[in-house]
């Protein structure tokens, strides 16, 4: 296999500091020599690799930005940042993976989770000894959270839980779920563990998108569970929404890495292909859309890096993480799909890499707030009119 | 047990080499440096010995410019304690200069074993260990694929044409290091964060002169383009008598 470059044209590296770098570089070669060589035929089974999970844990990539205190790495949200970005290089249900269980279960349990919930669950899930997931959307409730369905009901030592959610990435092969449901009209989130009589998280299949993820139902159905499960310091809808915003933080990061991959595919390929007796990068028509892709991975990776500064200075607004996702999931869904195009009846095929991310970015796209939500939601800010209320 | 892994900076094994405009020197403005590889299974070796025993000291000693603390880091995240940089400028020096001011801060040292790469992927001298044994009167066995710590002895296993070579030596000892001894470590990204707060000692050493200089640098003569002979079945004995009488490898 060709050697990985991950495009640098504005010499972002240097604007790195050294631990930042080395994080980088051990997950870039992590995923060159264990998830690049079976990333392409798990695809195809539409199998999530489990073996990965533990070497997660070893190398620490699991809420990688969660103090040391909980066994996690306690680095800073640029290192973190990078973390997602190579991850996705590799393929975006491996960053979605460590999305879900860094950003979607421990940040909730670290934020609004009990001592006791804290010490039981962070140090198991960072090691990756268990799996988590986070259950918010529903089937009529996607974009409209606020609108769900699921109840909690107050019973003795008692929660009642009743409802389902939809399209939960690690649903099935999770030990925990955290879903939010409304207890007395208000949103909160619990931890449900799985085996518990009436939950199930049956696997929804026959997907053309993120085929190396799990992705599950979640059935509520009188589920009774312990009193000391509630989140305690969760309270309304802004708890779980304040989960994705890390999540989608992760995301503006992976979708750089999904955008390199492509273009580094795209240019050996280009360089290699001969047709009329020369290599098609010497074609005007190809050198346009190199270049293209090639400017849209920079700024988004200026952008990207900007918002992790801003974001370790503790003065990154959700407008912002909103801004950056819409532009860098929308930025590699188009660069897959040029990338795509640019391989000829190559691309199409599972011996290149352009065509899985572009069938993932599909979701990339969709999850963790819409492309169309995340403009009304910078749109709001800047106009001060809520366009979804 | 105290062990001390010497480690050096190469350039990265996919760089593209390019002479510099001396002709007897490599172009470095855009190499990336990297551990040396077979460094990386001196580290592991030192990191497992440690670990089963339950007790010890791994000191990462490396000589060189600046740039090299990204090694000595490197070395530092997969587990290494300490670790001694020995300064120099950027100039190129040969196995004798490098060797002596290695054993000159070794002769200040304790340790039990020293280990480091059969040879260095730059120069590919494959000296290193045998000429600071000899400076420092201490036994040393290369290209070892296994090593047995036991009490007060090593055994080691070592590759010699056509099989295996068992070989014992008491401590202190210098092992070289041959790919199949261990599968080395990734640095966590825990062991990173820690790796800045290791501590590294500067130490500057009188350089002993080169006894060797290069006069010149070329690159390998360009290959021949290859021949397709033809496509399936029908193609093989044309292929056959091609490489008999002409390439005359059958």
């Amino acid at each position: 296999m060709k050697t990985y470059n991950a495009v640098d044209y504005f010499d972002l590296n240097s604007l790195l500091s050294e631990e930042e770098r080395m994080v980088r570089n051990a997950v870039r070669q992590f995923v060159t020599n264990e998830v690049m060589p079976i990333i392409a035929e798990c695809y195809e089974k539409g199998e999530f690799p489990m073996h990965l999970i533990p070497r997660f844990g070893e190398l620490d990539l699991l809420g990688a930005n969660l103090p040391e205190k909980y066994g996690c790495a306690g680095l800073n949200n640029v290192a973190y940042g990078l973390v997602n970005q190579e991850l996705e290089r590799g393929d975006s249900g491996i960053r979605s993976f460590a999305s879900v269980q860094g950003a979607l279960v421990m940040y909730p349990i670290f934020s609004y989770g009990s001592e006791e919930q804290k010490d039981y669950w962070l140090p198991k899930l960072a090691t990756g000894e268990k799996i988590g997931c986070f259950g918010l959307t529903e089937p009529d409730a996607g974009s409209d959270p606020g609108s769900m369905l699921t109840r909690a009901v107050e019973d003795g030592n008692s929660y009642i839980l009743n409802g389902s959610k939809m399209w939960i990435t690690n649903g099935t092969i999770a030990d925990v779920a955290v879903v939010w449901a409304k207890l007395d009209g208000e949103v909160r989130g619990f931890l449900v563990e799985r085996g518990i009589k009436g939950y199930s998280a049956p696997e929804i299949k026959r997907k053309y998108s993120l085929r190396a993820s799990v992705t599950s139902e979640l059935i509520f159905d009188d589920v009774k569970i312990p009193k000391v499960n509630i989140l305690p310091k969760s309270r309304g809808l802004k708890s779980p929404l304040s989960c994705l915003s890390q999540a989608r933080y992760g995301i503006a990061w992976g979708a750089i890495g999904a955008a390199q991959a492509c273009y580094d595919e795209a240019l050996n390929y280009t360089l290699e292909r001969k047709q009329f007796g020369k290599p098609i990068a010497s074609f005007q028509i190809t050198q346009g859309k190199l270049v293209k892709i090639l400017t849209e991975i920079s700024k988004a990776q200026l952008m990207t890096l900007q918002l992790g500064r801003l974001k370790d200075k503790g003065v990154c607004k959700y407008t912002h993480i909103s801004l950056v996702k819409r532009n860098n999931v929308e930025m590699a869904l188009e660069t897959a799909r040029t990338v795509r195009n640019m391989l000829g009846a190559n691309g199409i095929t599972a011996e290149y890499q352009a065509m899985r991310h572009l069938c993932n970015l599909e979701s990339v796209y969709t999850y963790e707030g819409t492309h169309d939500i995340h403009t009304l939601i910078v749109g709001s800010d800047i106009t001060g009119f809520p366009a979804f209320k | 047990m105290k062990i001390v892994v010497c480690a050096k900076q190469v350039p990265d094994t996919e760089t593209k080499v390019r002479i510099g405009s001396d002709g007897k020197t490599i172009e470095t403005s855009d190499v990336n440096y990297i551990l040396n590889p077979y460094d990386e299974y001196a580290v592991e070796e030192a990191l497992q010995i440690k670990e089963k025993q339950g007790s010890g000291e791994v000191t990462v000693l490396s000589l060189g410019p600046e740039r090299v603390t990204s090694a000595i880091r490197t070395v530092l995240a997969m587990g290494a304690d300490n670790a001694i940089h020995i300064k120099t400028n950027d100039t190129y020096l040969d196995s004798y200069a490098v060797s002596t001011a290695l054993s000159e801060v070794l002769r200040e040292m304790e340790y039990d074993l020293i280990l480091m790469g059969k040879q260095a992927v730059d120069d590919d001298n494959v000296q290193m260990g045998p000429r600071i044994a000899a400076l420092l009167a201490i036994p040393c066995v290369s290209v070892v694929t296994r090593l047995e710590i036991n009490d007060g002895h090593l055994v080691a296993e070592r590759e010699v044409e056509g099989g295996v070579e068992i070989v014992e030596a008491s401590f202190p000892a210098i092992i070289t290091c041959q790919k199949g001894l261990n599968e080395p470590r990734y640095a966590s990204l825990k062991g990173i964060m820690m790796a800045k707060k290791k501590p590294v000692e500067q130490k500057t050493v009188e350089i002993a002169g080169a006894k060797l200089s290069t006069l010149k640098m070329e690159y390998p003569p360009a290959r021949k383009e290859g021949k397709i002979v033809g496509e399936g079945a029908e193609a093989v004995p044309e292929l056959v008598k091609l490489l008999h009488e002409e390439a005359k490898v059958i």
